[in-house]
């Protein structure tokens, strides 16, 4: 039986991530006990940890830190121990050094790099839309990770955002994709991975991922 | 690239589907989280749910719609219709909305939006903007769906709604809803130009030519609701059409194969 923990910043709909998680494991034929949490000790026992996030970076971020412990908990459980880890969407991008959303505010540092506000323009120079809502095809390698095995370069999975990674370290992108140029889709490093797009709500492909993560074993 | 949204709309009163023909005549069209399944099986981009006739009292009948559904579907839900306030917004967000339209609340209160906006994020708050000709080049915003006037101009109401903090526009055009002749292309691109916010367009879907057209004057999502529900055509043929334009579409799940 897996103990997963979902962590909870308050920052909205957790229901979701927690039924697609059910899904993907019901379809993997893999138990998982499923715990929406606020929890260190829940972080401490947890064989996988999923943050997810909506909303502003700084919310997100001040969300964890009004968790006590929690902070030194993801570094000891996830960093030390190296227990597998998910971050969706603002639950990824904390993980970089600076969000540039209201104001700056700091992240987690697991990743080097900044979030930063996008201004994205067509092939003609007009500005294309803000937020980027929708589904878009992701670029990768297929073969290189774990939790994208099965899935065909190209599949589409659901993107809202307005603010992404720059100033990265392109070693560490496992998946681009492309709204008026490249847009980092995933990051990952050892037993971390995260995603800028909603998982949860990526029909199938989302569905598919979770199962990998469940039985990654990094 | 990103690709265009194909959205079938259900309109829900008292937890079942109805839809409107020329927006006040109703027909009941069934279950909406059944619907909801049939959908996104059939290769939908996104649902949206629009509580006609909401209020206070049957508020918890959509909450239960929402919930069902959210379990079952795993693509983005947009919930509309009634939406009054804050705490409506995070009700719905918490029962397993990805998204919530607000459209006369927050005519009558503009900074309705900004609040929500700042308490759940822009990409969850949609501004529904229900439009009617009464000039050329000037449309103007009906609440209640579509029986009141406001007098307010509907492009400089988009970007006042842009600038509020909205995360998407769902236009409609009241004088197109129903009619099956297309959607109010004009309209889409005035208020493309006027503010930076991905626009669904709805109102007016009568064949599958009309989604192309839609997504060459600006918008990002395509609503249509009597066309799917009544079977005139299928998700599949739409994103068909978009893909014949060289508009970029989602593949249909590989169980779909085209009508």
């Amino acid at each position: 039986m897996i103990r997963l923990a979902i962590l909870d910043t308050g920052s909205g709909n957790l229901a979701s991530v927690q039924q697609a998680v059910e899904q993907a494991a019901e379809t993997a034929e893999i138990a998982v006990k499923v715990a929406v949490t606020t929890s260190v000790a829940d972080i401490r026992a947890a064989d996988r940890i999923i943050l997810p996030g909506q909303g502003a970076f700084a919310a997100v971020k001040k969300g964890l830190d009004a968790l006590d412990g929690m902070q030194d908990a993801l570094e000891e459980r996830v960093r030390a121990q190296g227990v597998p880890f998910f971050g969706i969407c603002v639950g990824m991008q904390i993980l970089f050094e600076r969000g540039l959303e209201h104001g700056v505010s700091f992240g987690l540092g697991w990743f080097g790099g900044q979030i930063a506000p996008m201004d994205p323009k067509d092939s003609d120079g007009k500005p294309l839309p803000l937020p980027q809502m929708g589904w878009n095809a992701l670029d990768f390698e297929e073969g290189y990770h774990p939790v994208l095995d099965g899935i065909e370069k190209g599949s589409h999975v659901y993107f809202v955002h307005s603010y992404a990674a720059r100033d990265h370290d392109e070693d560490f992108v496992i998946a681009t994709t492309d709204y008026g140029g490249p847009i980092v889709a995933m990051v990952a490093r050892a037993n971390i991975v995260a995603a800028q797009f909603h998982v949860e709500k990526s029909g199938d492909v989302g569905l598919a991922m979770l199962g990998n993560f469940l039985r990654w074993e990094p | 690239m990103l690709a265009l949204r194909v959205i079938p709309c259900l309109d829900v009163k008292e937890g079942r589907v109805v839809k409107g023909v020329n927006f006040l005549a109703l027909r009941d069209a069934g279950d909406p989280v059944e619907q909801a399944r049939l959908y996104d099986s059939e290769g939908a981009d996104e649902i949206t749910f629009l509580d006609i006739g909401a209020t206070a009292e049957n508020r918890d009948t959509m909450f239960d719609v929402v919930a069902r559904t959210a379990r079952q579907v795993f693509i983005p839900l947009t919930v509309g219709g009634g939406v009054r306030s804050v705490e409506d917004v995070r009700r719905l967000l918490l029962a397993g909305a990805d998204k919530v339209s607000i459209n006369s609340a927050a005519i009558a209160e503009p900074e309705l939006i900004r609040r929500a906006a700042e308490a759940f994020g822009s990409q969850a708050i949609v501004v529904a903007i229900d439009a009617k000709q009464v000039a050329p080049g000037r449309w103007e915003i009906f609440t209640h769906g579509g029986r009141r006037e406001t007098g307010i101009d509907a492009v400089a109401w988009a970007a006042q709604a842009a600038a509020l903090g909205a995360g998407e526009l769902l236009v409609t055009s009241m004088d197109r809803d129903g009619t099956g002749q297309g959607f109010d292309t004009v309209l889409l691109r005035a208020i493309r130009a006027a503010a930076r916010l991905p626009i669904v367009a709805s109102g007016g879907v009568g064949k599958v030519a009309d989604f192309v057209a839609g997504a060459e004057a600006g918008a990002t999502g395509l609503l249509a609701a009597s066309v799917f529900h009544f079977g005139q055509f299928r998700i599949a043929d739409a994103k068909a059409a978009l893909a014949a334009a060289g508009l970029p579409v989602r593949p249909l799940p590989h169980r779909v194969r085209s009508a």
